[in-house]
């Protein structure tokens, strides 16, 4: 190590933050209101309104790795509501909605770039599909629209409109549809729980949920027991293996999802661009790269790994889409673990164990709905367990009822 | 690309395979509650282990087991269904 390095670490003045954006870590307590494992997205939101909105602070958000690490580190950022049924649809656009306000909220730039999301129909199956979508969207207040070749040239000029032999029929323009950056989303979540007094426990993995006659009273972590109140796992990949602590099964296989980014180009594409048909998703970032992505890896795996075979998949149709791109060069590639449904939507609320509460299942679309998950599950921590209606069509034994909610077609290769 | 041997057509690329899900007890059509049938449908261990997998050689239209570790993706070993299930399932008489 050079020396004077070694010597500006030893000296007083190291610029450490006079006011860190977190704090810096403190001993476990032995016991919390609420504790929540995971400090993605989904469980730094949880927080966030548990102590914004209903003044529940004596919370700790225990993660085994660092701060919003995992999939929330890793996702390609798509925010859109143009699901199909009336469930889906309700509840993203809700999230939707509160996306918008987020930069003021947090007084911190998330960099939201609303720009539409155009999903493109290349067989007559497509078409009537996305006339049904649109037509749903409408219903709840969203925007977005059937709209034909002409107009798709227009909004997007370098798309190849025969793209693999496939014609470019119509496309689902959603002008809702939009970016933001992850990481913002995360921080602003966490400083602003933190500063209300939720703790973050970085490095802490739950290694085991202590269940007593039927209720989750604690967890044992691999610096200690903890015991709570109330208990929320929002694990993402991880969450049948947390369930099998807590002594149940749930309805989700974990898959790799993987994506890439080219080096930066010139602003070429302004809205999200995807193709079912192609399983693929192509949209150019505020710096210029093109982040690029499909469908999850073909069978289950909990391994971050990336495959030349996804990358040689995707990127074949990408081309097919825009051809001048076969000349890039990638830059990144990477993977997550994603907790994937059956009918492609999440599993929220109440679990076999009581006081155990589930935020799970959220496959490869689960960032969208990062504010209004926070702030559903925060409504049913502070209500003592009162399921609200917006996440009631979510419940786990919907698919003991064979009541599922089918966002297969709307998700697949859209996110 | 990933080598997955096929117990009838030998070492062939993954690709030319299609997952088909956990090994687990049927419960009796016939008889079972709509409950147990949910949980045999929908409802997965998805542990981090060695576990027992259907697969399926598409071009063959083969069937088969395998046992892979979900995390580090080791093939252990593939097998002829018959080493596990002796009997055909009549699924004809559900639902009469
Ligand atoms: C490549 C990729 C692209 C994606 N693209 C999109 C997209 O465009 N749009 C969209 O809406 N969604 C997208 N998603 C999905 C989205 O990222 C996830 O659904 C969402 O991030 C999940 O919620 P989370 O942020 O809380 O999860 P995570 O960030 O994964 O948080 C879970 C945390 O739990 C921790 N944890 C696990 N087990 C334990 C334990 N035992 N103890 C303590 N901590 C534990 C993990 O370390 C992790 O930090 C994408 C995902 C991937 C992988």
């Amino acid at each position: 190590m050079p020396f004077a390095l070694l010597k500006y670490g030893l000296k007083d003045d190291f610029p450490f933050e006079k006011d860190p954006d977190l704090p810096l870590p403190t001993d476990l307590k032995r016991h919390y209101d609420v504790v929540i494992i995971g400090a993605g997205g989904h469980g730094l939101a949880t927080a966030y309104y548990l102590a914004k909105y209903h003044g529940i602070t004596n919370v700790a958000i225990l993660e085994m790795g660092y701060l919003a690490g995992g999939n929330m580190a890793r996702n390609t950022a798509v925010i859109r509501s143009n699901y199909l049924t009336s469930e889906g649809v309700s509840f993203y656009s809700e999230s939707v909605n509160m996306y918008k306000g987020l930069a003021n909220e947090f007084d911190f730039n998330i960099m939201y770039s609303r720009r539409g999301q155009l999903t493109l129909a290349q067989s007559e199956a497509a078409v009537r599909g996305f006339r049904q979508r649109s037509e749903v969207n409408k219903h709840f207040d969203g925007d977005t629209d059937l709209i034909g070749p002409d107009d798709i040239r227009q909004l997007v000029p370098t798309l190849n409109m025969n793209a693999g032999g496939l014609p470019v029929l119509a496309g689902l323009w959603h002008r809702d549809g939009a970016t933001a950056r992850h990481d913002a989303i995360a921080w602003g979540y966490a400083k602003g729980a933190t500063q209300r007094g939720v703790e973050i426990h970085q490095q802490t993995e739950v290694t085991d949920v202590i269940v007593e006659n039927g209720r989750a009273t604690g967890v044992k972590t691999n610096r200690g027991q903890v015991n709570a109140g109330v208990i929320i796992q929002a694990v993402a990949g991880r969450s049948s293996l947390l369930a099998a602590k807590a002594g149940f099964r749930m309805p989700i296989t974990s898959y790799p999802l993987q994506a890439m980014v080219t080096q930066p180009v010139k602003p070429f594409l302004d809205p999200l661009v995807s193709s079912p048909a192609l399983h693929c998703y192509v949209q150019q970032t505020g710096r210029g790269e093109i982040v690029l992505g499909g469908g999850s890896d073909p069978y289950p795996l909990y391994s971050t790994r990336s495959t030349l075979p996804m990358k040689e998949e995707v990127l074949t149709n990408a081309v097919k889409l825009f051809p001048f791109m076969a000349n890039l060069r990638l830059l990144r590639q990477w993977g997550g673990i994603a907790d994937m449904t059956s009918d492609y939507s999440p599993i929220m609320g109440i679990s076999p164990v009581e006081n155990y509460y589930l935020d799970a299942g959220w496959g490869t679309w689960g960032f969208k709905a990062t504010p209004i998950a926070g702030k559903t599950m925060a409504e049913l921590v502070a209500s003592g367990g009162i399921v609200p209606d917006l996440i009631k069509p979510f419940s786990m034994e919907r698919f003991n009822r064979f009541v599922q909610v089918n966002e297969m077609g709307a998700t697949a290769a859209s996110h | 690309m990933k080598i997955l041997t096929c117990p009838l057509n030998g070492p062939r690329n993954i690709n030319e395979f299609t997952y088909g899900g956990e090994v687990k007890n049927m419960p009796d059509p016939n008889e079972c509650s709509d409950e147990e049938w949910a949980d045999y449908v929908f409802f997965h261990d998805n542990l981090v282990a060695v576990v027992k997998e259907w697969w399926l050689h598409s071009p063959s239209g083969y069937w088969f087991i395998a046992e892979r570790h979900t995390a580090s993706d080791e093939i252990i070993r593939t097998y002829d269904p018959r080493e596990i299930f002796n009997e055909r399932i009549e699924f004809s008489q559900v639902g009469v």
